[in-house]
């Protein structure tokens, strides 16, 4: 039992630290990471990067070489994240194309296809967003109504999608239709990919309870799709959507914000009732608590790195990971605030200082928890794909789409 | 990256747990539950057999001189089983004192016996109930002979060998007494888990050898020996999971399994999540046990407040997943509830070891 590399893996590392370092700047500590200014300046950079990554032959590692890729290992690919963590590099916009719609792509479009829209996804000149949920589908995400009506060679849409990540600045979209309203909910779903440019196409930004804007809905209003570009049969959607789900959970990873390394440092320097807060019992139990989790995610992660470095399949982690820590982040950005005590309800928007630190925490965990899954829903998939339980009766097994009540009465 | 246990400590580990089902402990645990005896003698000469007490033992010493990690691996299949016997007391702690803290001539005095099994130890630790310190430990060392009380010795009227805490009048540290010597005597004492035998002692100017130690040595002995019992806990956790969902998924209720409600499924996926937390943290203590890591005190703490955890959850759940059943004599739900509140009791409550990780990580992180 260790914690080495094998010759292979050192070697790889050695080779991934080795380009990162000519071509990015080291963190100066953990905290020291990417920020951008604005929105439309983080695309900027992170396009900018994204090319630099491909000319240097490190884009979209597990993809294929003919589209932009590496064909690495996964245990490169961990390899390649650690050792890209101790840099300040850009981040975010590109992981839904290229984590879920090109792994799609790769399985449902043509040749021809692939040939002409996997490449310039790799190297960041296209940015592709998921359309997937609707208002009255959510946790069950097969419940959408967006309608596709063939005509010729021409489909036309029409509805609405929401939480969509992205979608006002993406060049193209996954989307997933309503092709036979009167078959069984499973069954009557097609996939497409659209230009998000078509004219029907409307995006709106959906205001989070933190302030932000980072979702959005998007509606379609006879919007024309060439059947080409159908992926998968007509009414075989959901079988492709199932693709493009798991790699979502792989993608969806630990909760980002104030971790028991913040909430240490915190409880060593603020003052609680004439003491330390560390020196508070109640605040070294919660603190002992959010250790054990963390400590405890991150050997899961270990072994399932092991797992991978064996070439066997790594163990339903992500699930895991996902639910302990968006909770602890809910628990410690409260904590955070509660530390502060009155003055804890206080807005701090002073970019770095500790106070907003947790706040984000505070919002964004509630977030965490629904986004990629629910709670609930991981449980489900924890019971039933890890332990084998069965599947909850449902209501609408094999009732046509058009007869099962769904969203909001 | 290999954190792992080998092919090798896997195969240890899988012939422990069918050795342990053919012998049908936990049938065993329940028997002496039941019975007269403080421990299942038969089994007890079986693990002998198999060697396992001599697992960590060095081969100088009569051992087999493998490493923690296979006896990791068979601590989590003792556990799992609820083998009622004394190997926690006399492996993780008394052998341990000694191999740790003895000297030459004791190691070979003692250890052989140990490992052929012809010697039982007990760690006798606590006086009162509050948790024992420096500062409250009354028993006394003088001139080669100690007096004083403890109380809930785990195996204390199975062993024949004593690690005893006591002061010297300069600190506390561990001692060795023979239960033959003059002035011990030994009290049964009835507990919320009898098929594990329990007993207060009293030393009255009983014989006693000095081991090289004080109390920061005691602090050490029982992080070395929380990370063993973390593998037992993960084991009974582990076990009250199975448990629990093979006898949803055969328990109809409103016309289907159980098991396809999710009130019962999420309970399941919680268990599934401690117990694999625990895992990752214990293996993170066999890590740091099997490599003298400096890390051990933080390690050793962080598993056994995760294995707790889980155990206690996995349970009190597998109890409630089995409704009227689950509280009656006859399932074995019990045995593992009592065995859970047992391992938690051994060598320290849940908020001393909190308390001791958060101060190992105070202490790793100053500057």
């Amino acid at each position: 039992m260790d914690f080495n590399d094998t010759p292979e893996e050192a070697k790889f590392r050695k080779e991934a630290f080795e380009w990162l370092k000519a071509n990015a700047e080291l963190k100066e500590g953990p905290k020291d990471s990417w920020r951008a200014s604005s929105e439309e300046e983080g695309l900027k950079e992170v396009k900018i990067w994204q090319k630099k990554l491909h000319e240097g032959g490190w884009a979209c590692l597990h993809w294929p070489k003919t589209y932009g890729g590496r064909e690495s290992t996964p245990i490169e690919r961990v390899i390649w994240g650690q050792e890209v963590s101790k840099f300040k590099v850009p981040g975010g916009y590109l992981e839904i194309g290229q984590g879920m719609a090109g792994p799609v792509m790769m399985m449902y479009a043509t040749e021809e296809q692939k040939e002409r829209y996997l490449p310039p996804m790799a190297t960041g000149e296209e940015i592709w967003c998921q359309l997937f949920s609707e208002p009255a589908a959510g946790s069950d995400v097969a419940g959408i109504k967006t309608k596709a009506e063939l005509d010729g060679d021409t489909w036309t849409i029409n509805g609405q999608k929401v939480w969509t990540s992205g979608a006002h600045f993406s060049d193209y979209g996954i989307l997933v239709t309503r092709s036979d309203p009167s078959a069984p909910k499973h069954k009557g779903l097609t996939f497409f990919f659209v230009d998000m440019k078509s004219p029907g196409i409307e995006v709106k930004p959906i205001k989070q309870i933190s302030g932000g804007a980072n979702f959005n809905e998007v509606y379609f209003t006879d919007v024309k799709i060439p059947d080409s570009q159908r992926l998968g049969a007509v009414g075989d959607g959901w079988k492709v959507s199932l693709t493009t789900l798991m790699n979502e959970r792989l993608a969806v990873g630990d909760a980002s914000g104030p971790d028991f390394q913040e909430a240490f440092s915190l409880a060593r320097g603020q003052d609680l009732n004439g003491k330390l807060a560390i020196e508070n019992d109640a605040v070294r139990e919660k603190l002992a608590d959010w250790y054990c989790q963390q400590s405890g995610l991150k050997y899961a992660k270990y072994r399932n790195i092991s797992a991978l470095s064996r070439g066997e399949t790594p163990g339903p982690q992500s699930s895991i990971t996902k639910i302990v820590s968006g909770n602890k982040l809910q628990e410690i950005a409260n904590f955070g605030l509660d530390m502060l005590d009155s003055a804890g309800i206080l807005r701090s928007d002073e970019e770095g200082a500790e106070q907003s630190m947790y706040q984000y925490g505070f919002y964004g965990a509630a977030g965490i928890r629904i986004a990629g899954g629910t709670d609930e829903i991981l449980k489900n998939i924890i019971s039933e794909q890890v332990l084998g339980m069965p599947q909850d009766m449902r209501a609408d097994k094999g009732l046509p789409f058009n007869e099962i009540p769904t969203g909001n009465k | 990256m290999n954190f792992e246990f080998s092919a090798d400590q896997m195969q240890l580990k899988d012939i422990a747990r069918k050795f342990l089902e053919k012998e049908e402990a936990v049938k065993r645990a329940r028997n002496v539950l039941e019975g007269e005896a403080s421990y299942d003698e038969d089994l007890w000469a079986q693990i002998i057999e198999m060697g396992f007490t001599a697992t960590a033992i060095p081969e100088e010493y009569g051992g087999l001189g493998l490493g923690y990690l296979e006896l990791c691996v068979i601590a989590e299949e003792l556990g799992r089983s609820l083998a009622p016997t004394p190997f926690s007391s006399s492996v993780y702690l008394a052998t341990e004192a000694i191999l740790n803290y003895g000297d030459d001539s004791l190691k070979q005095a003692y250890l052989p016996g140990f490992a052929s099994g012809e010697k039982i130890g007990a760690f006798a630790h606590s006086e009162s109930n509050t948790s024992p310190t420096e500062a409250n430990i009354n028993c006394a060392y003088s001139d080669g002979s100690l007096t004083g009380t403890k109380i809930a010795v785990v195996d204390g009227d199975i062993a024949n060998t004593f690690i005893v805490t006591a002061n010297n009048g300069s600190g506390v540290g561990l001692y060795l007494v023979d239960s033959s010597s003059e002035g011990v005597e030994i009290t049964e004492q009835s507990t919320l888990d009898p098929s594990r035998s329990h007993a207060s002692i009293v030393f009255n100017n009983s014989k006693a050898i000095e081991l090289n130690s004080d109390w920061s040595n005691v602090q050490n002995l029982l992080d070395r020996a929380a990370v063993l019992f973390s593998f037992e806990q993960l084991g009974g956790a582990e076990a009250c999971m199975d448990m629990a969902k093979e006898y949803a998924m055969g328990r109809y209720a409103f016309g289907r399994s159980i098991a396809s409600f999710q009130a019962i499924k999420h309970k399941l996926a919680d268990m599934y999540i401690a117990v694999e937390l625990a895992r990752s943290n214990c293996y993170y203590g066999a890590w740091a046990l099997s490599t003298d890591a400096p890390e051990l005190p933080t390690a050793a703490a962080t598993c056994r407040v995760s294995a707790s955890q889980a155990y206690h959850e996995c349970s009190k759940e597998n109890i409630q997943t089995h409704g009227g059943m689950g509280f009656t004599w006859e399932f074995d739900c019990h045995l593992y509830y009592r065995r859970c509140r047992q391992l938690a009791a051994n060598i320290g409550s849940q908020a001393i070891w909190k308390d001791k990780l958060i101060g190992s990580l105070e202490r790793a992180n100053q500057i």
